[in-house]
């Protein structure tokens, strides 16, 4: 392209300046330009990775002829490592996840959505500091204190106050994740309420609405996307959590009938069985695909809150 | 929506395939590492590292401190996990020595063979009887092997206390509440094998990660029932007393009974090496078998070797 005439001199003063740079920072910024790129391009190589890997692994038991699809997503029976009869059915499992995770979000949602309206909308800024920095607190308890706290100090209360037999048990789990859900939800529903703009509060306001049907009416419709995304992961965590959920669910191959039985999750069976299945094993390719089942479990998860999200910034 | 696309991004295709396959490499070549062995001859602090049975653990750590009163430079750590944990490890050439509550199967002794090339050596240290657990205001004092396989057997018959004439006080349900461990556990395998008959167990049992959790589960269940090491006893729980048949005598876990063979589910405790042991792997398991050894074997709770089974000093 030619530089208009009048333009020449002013190209010539930077095309000068840029060559006065030294060799090093010229190369420096190359390199870590190069670094940088690596850096983003590597997270795709590894997500790949381990979906190649748990993919690959999981893949000799499909074709293996004693085992059905059928049967592992419908039968209930898991016997690993029995001596007459293996079965690898992980209905059950599916039945804990989704109870546990279920119950959840049912305790995490308007616990998480309650204390992010509150935040952004009714206090003032010394709380809002403070309550912050206590939930991301909370969100730093790594989980197996979490379970920790769920085996010891909530089963004696659950027996106590619900007459329970066993302490360990869905209701169990499901207040550990729940309360492991609530620092996620939080603050990402603050963010999704801080997003609508002031002019719609104004307005709201101006119309004699009460601060709760400026809540109710105004701000959580506007704000819907951002919520919805923040439950989901929100759901996202709680599926895919471990530890907490080993401590406190009580571990049983059992598909609950209430909320006081106890159940396996999917994650929790793979964290105790893959250490003692022999590589290469049947049972060691089907804990893959109990892998298998989680990953499309929570890729569909994120991919809805991403894609909620997504729809959000359009707007 | 608009993107910025800096100037240099068509230049850098061939960076990103580059770049690709080195982070493969990468990958491949950091698998490739965590396959090699752990231990290190020769520096100059020596590490054993030692994992497996869940039963063992306690015992294991507590030789492990006390043998850093003996030799200094040698550090073990030990983890749990279960024996079929250990076992596994084991195979794989990652520890040195395994714990283990039960025989190691003629079909993992042939994959430590085929992967490591060594036949694993099998030393007994100690025993263990396998203590039942209830409550401890469950009136049951005793039970014998048929009634335990009724309850945690696939298809058995019992399922209610009431079926074992018993009423518990205090309690809101008759069911049984069955504790048992999870399938990477000894102990599990023994009973499966000794008192089951390799039957199955019934599905909806709790199954805890250790020997310990068993305890403090039952010790917290008025209505439950477990099975862990004699060791885990603590007054919150009543260890019930064993018979073979009904018309046997019933003899409680204790050291006594375990070494005259009379308590019905007795076992013997032992330690696996990859081939026979060398250097600070030896001098470890010769000390873990003298008397200093199971004087800590008797200390937590289990039953020493019979003075002629030791290892002499």
């Amino acid at each position: 392209m030619n530089t208009p005439a009048i333009l020449k001199p002013v190209a010539q003063t930077f095309a000068v300046r840029k060559a006065a740079r030294p060799v090093w920072a010229v190369l420096g910024e190359r390199a870590l330009e190069v670094l940088i790129y690596l850096c983003g391009f590597s997270a795709i190589v590894f997500v790949l990775g381990i979906f190649f890997f748990v993919f690959k692994e999981a893949f000799p038991i499909l074709g293996h002829k004693q085992f059905s699809l059928g049967q592992f997503l419908f039968s209930e029976q898991w016997y690993p490592t029995s001596e007459v009869n293996k079965r690898y059915g992980v209905l059950a499992m599916i039945a804990g996840t989704f109870s546990v995770t279920a119950l959840a979000m049912l305790i995490a949602v308007p616990f998480g959505l309650g204390t992010a309206i509150y935040l952004s909308e009714f206090c003032g800024s010394w709380v809002r500091e403070t309550l912050k920095v206590v939930i991301e607190l909370l969100a730093a308890i790594p989980s197996v204190v979490w379970g920790f706290i769920g085996l010891t100090v909530m089963s004696r209360l659950i027996t106590k106050y619900t007459g329970a037999p066993v302490g360990v048990n869905v209701l169990n789990g499901a207040i550990v994740l729940a309360l492991m859900s609530v620092p996620i939800i939080v603050s990402i529903g603050e963010d999704a309420l801080k997003a609508v703009p002031d002019s719609y509060r104004e307005a709201g306001l101006a119309l004699g609405a009460t601060r709760w049907q400026l809540v109710w009416r105004v701000l959580l419709p506007a704000a819907k996307n951002g919520l919805l995304a923040a439950v989901l992961l929100g759901v996202g965590r709680g599926v895919g959590e471990t530890m907490a959920v080993l401590m406190a669910t009580g571990h049983a191959v059992h598909i609950p009938h209430s909320i006081f039985d106890s159940v396996r999750t999917l994650t929790a069976n793979i964290a105790a069985e893959l250490g003692e299945a022999p590589a290469n094993s049947d049972h060691y390719h089907v804990l893959f695909l109990i892998g298998v089942l989680l990953f499309m479990m929570t890729f569909t998860v994120n991919l809805a809150a991403d894609l909620i999200v997504r729809g959000i910034r359009r707007k | 929506m608009k993107q910025y696309v800096p100037y240099t991004f068509s230049l850098k295709l061939s960076t990103a395939a580059v770049a690709a396959a080195f982070a493969v490499s990468l990958l491949q070549t950091g698998c490739g590492k965590s396959e090699s062995t752990s231990s290190s001859e020769t520096a100059k602090t020596q590490t054993i590292q030692n994992k497996g049975s869940d039963t063992m653990v306690n015992l294991a750590q507590a030789w492990a401190e006390e043998y850093k009163k003996v030799a200094p430079d040698v550090n073990v750590e030990v983890s749990g996990g279960g024996s079929g944990v250990g076992i596994a490890a084991l195979e794989k050439g990652t520890i040195d020595i395994a714990n283990a509550s039960r025989n190691m199967k003629p079909e993992e002794v042939e994959a430590a063979k085929k992967n490591t090339g060594k036949a694993p050596k099998e030393f007994i240290v100690g025993y263990d009887g396998l203590a039942i657990y209830v409550h401890k205001d469950n009136p049951l004092n005793e039970i014998t092997l048929d009634q335990i396989a009724q309850i945690y057997m696939e298809g058995g018959a019992l399922t209610k206390w009431s079926d074992l004439g018993v009423t518990i006080p205090g309690a809101s349900g008759d069911e049984i509440v069955r504790v048992s461990r999870q399938s990477s556990s000894g102990t599990y395998e023994f009973l499966r094998e000794h008192v089951l008959h390799n039957k199955d167990y019934k599905l909806g049992s709790r199954d805890m990660n250790g020997s310990k959790e068993v305890v403090e589960l039952v010790s917290s269940t008025r209505t439950a029932i477990g099975y862990s090491g004699m060791g885990y006893a603590t007054p919150a729980v009543k260890m019930l007393k064993v018979k073979k048949t009904a018309s046997d005598p019933a003899f409680e876990p204790n050291v006594a009974n375990t070494l005259a063979k009379t308590y019905p589910i007795a076992r013997s405790l032992q330690v696996y090496t990859l081939g026979e042991p060398q250097g600070a792997v030896k001098k470890y398991i010769d000390w873990m078998m003298s008397d200093a050894g199971q004087k800590v074997v008797e200390a937590s709770g289990y039953v020493p070797l019979p003075a002629e089974a030791r290892a002499k000093p």
